[in-house]
């Protein structure tokens, strides 16, 4: 082969010469190209993407750089969680063993809209990320109600889409009706929540995972185990005819105030699937009866704005499990990992906002970081 | 034309196919895990951490038996310009295979994750918790990912070109 002609000279004598060649050549790099776009989700345009999701939760609530997606008016907090050893049984986690584990978790309410006022939405959530002595990281996001709107990922995107505002601000009330004669399952929410008294504070609430999760102990057995963290601080319910005239941060202040005398205490439960209970379906409930074992005590010392504490920037992936918790069948779970994925990322790269919530009462808190005023 | 008869030494060639595949994989996965919901989202973030940990010590492996076994030299009546895409592209390859895992595994600690690489395996941070890092770290590894794509393809073009064309026992030095 002479080395001294031109390329185009060199290949157009190669293709003459091997052509066949030449087409087998282009032929497997093509096929392998197009492999990777179908791989990709480039030649699918339904695939159901993080990025769809993401999208629609942008389009329902407004994109508000910097801020979560879902959820995004929140306060920091920290704290421990003592477990008292019930759960060894249970688990292998470090975290079940009796000890102390650190904690770092977040209040929020509902929705991707930062300045909106409390009564807005009336569910509430406590994301928790608990590190134990080992290391071992647990996080979780877990919301006040027991039970979830949607099943799939599916509904929940079509949920989004049929309560999206339109241009004078409300969902089209054609939209909303269509999605719920089609969704049995978010109408049982929306009625769950008319029918139950619902918490006046972030501190007397119960706070349930969503999701199922398959717990492992130090023996290899299995079982499928929701939990839920119940409050010490009583019961009181929130007057639901009365929320459009409540302070615009009355759950925020509230709080703020309430961690100036002493530490909030919930209990950990772990409750356990019978035979047949779903365990891949977020929006049906367990009897009650099911056995629940109290693994120990979440203590909250401190209460911060996400401006000043690591919260902010942490992803409450409910996949970040320790060994010793694992997902279940449920579909939400690879969906919630996913599209809060691309939520951390994209706020990521719009530069982290500080916190909705001033830390106006932060200072009073840090001080006020004793058992007892 | 002066066929060679020099083979990389068996090592270097299990190294080669092994981490060929391995690498392909990690871009399949790696592109499949981020544009789906399904439950297969979170199987494949599971294999892409230990695939990519694999990825980084074989590589570290390799070089060392690369260092201690000098590839056969390429026939010298290849251009001149054959022979610097040859060396630029391997250049470029082996620096992604360093960067890919190491980028991951800051990305991963510059977002605050427990760099979990199977249940019982979680490896140190190696960059601070900081959001912006993350962002920039995100970005290359996915630009990393499209470039570590294109010389793959390119390197199997010219590895097709050496044994179907050529015939000059380059691609036989590699592959049997």
């Amino acid at each position: 082969m002479n080395d001294r002609l031109p390329l185009r000279q060199q290949l157009g004598r190669a293709l003459r010469e091997h052509g066949r060649a030449a087409a087998l050549i282009a032929a497997t790099v093509g096929a392998v190209a197009l492999l990777f776009a179908f791989d990709a989700g480039w030649l699918d345009p339904r695939r159901l993407t993080p990025a769809k999701i993401a999208n629609a939760l942008e389009a329902h609530d407004g994109l508000h750089e910097g801020f979560r997606r879902a959820h995004a008016k929140g306060v920091c907090f920290v704290g421990h969680f003592d477990a008292n050893g019930e759960g060894v049984r249970l688990s292998k986690a470090r975290v079940f063993a009796a000890g102390r584990s650190s904690l770092i978790g977040r209040f929020s309410t509902g929705g991707g809209q930062p300045y909106s006022p409390d009564g807005r939405l009336v569910f509430h959530a406590m994301a928790l990320s608990i590190t134990a002595a080992n290391g071992e990281q647990w996080r979780t996001g877990m919301d006040d109600t027991p039970v979830f709107p949607v099943a799939t990922p599916q509904a929940f995107l079509d949920f989004q889409v049929a309560t999206q505002p339109d241009a004078n601000g409300k969902p089209d009330p054609a939209k909303v009706a269509a999605y719920l004669q089609a969704h049995p399952e978010t109408r049982a929410f929306m009625q769950w929540l008319k029918d139950h008294p619902l918490p006046s504070s972030f501190a007397n609430g119960t706070y349930y995972s969503i999701n199922a999760f398959r717990f492992i102990n130090a023996q290899g057995d299995s079982h499928f185990v929701r939990w839920s963290s119940l409050p010490e601080t009583p019961f009181a319910a929130i007057d639901k005819d009365r929320l459009a005239t409540l302070d615009h941060d009355f759950l925020f202040d509230d709080v703020r105030t309430r961690i100036t005398h002493g530490p909030l205490r919930w209990h950990l439960l772990l409750t356990l699937a019978k035979d047949g209970d779903p365990t891949n379906n977020a929006t049906k409930q367990w009897p009650d009866d099911r056995e629940s074992v109290d693994v120990g005590t979440l203590s909250i010392e401190r209460v911060a704005s996400e401006e000043d504490s690591p919260c902010r920037d942490l992803n409450f992936d409910p996949l970040i499990l320790p060994p010793g918790i694992a997902a279940s069948g449920d579909p939400l779970l690879a969906a919630r990992s996913a599209v809060y994925s691309t939520s951390f990322t994209r706020r990521a790269s719009e530069g982290p906002q500080p916190s909705a919530q001033a830390p106006a009462i932060h200072d009073a808190a840090q001080n006020g970081n004793r058992s007892k005023p | 034309m002066n066929p060679h008869t020099e083979h990389f030494v068996l090592p270097a060639r299990l190294l080669h196919w092994t981490m060929a595949l391995m690498i392909i994989a990690m871009l399949f996965i790696g592109a499949a895990m981020v544009s789906t919901v399904s439950t297969a989202h979170s199987t494949l973030v599971a294999w892409h951490r230990p695939i990519g940990s694999a990825i980084l010590l074989l590589v570290l492996l390799r070089i060392v038996v690369r260092l201690r076994h000098p590839p056969p030299a390429l026939p010298s009546d290849i251009p001149a310009w054959q022979r610097h895409a040859a060396r630029l592209s391997h250049w470029l390859l082996y620096a992604l295979m360093i960067a890919m895992p190491l980028i991951g595994w800051a990305m991963l600690a510059a977002g605050g994750y427990p760099v979990q690489i199977f249940s019982t395996l979680r490896l140190p941070p190696i960059a601070p918790h900081d959001l912006h890092l993350y962002t920039v770290l995100h970005r290359l590894h996915t630009y990393l990912a499209y470039l570590f794509l294109l010389t793959v393809l390119m390197h199997l073009a010219a590895a097709m070109f050496h044994g179907l064309i050529r015939k000059d026992g380059v691609f036989r030095s590699m592959a049997s």
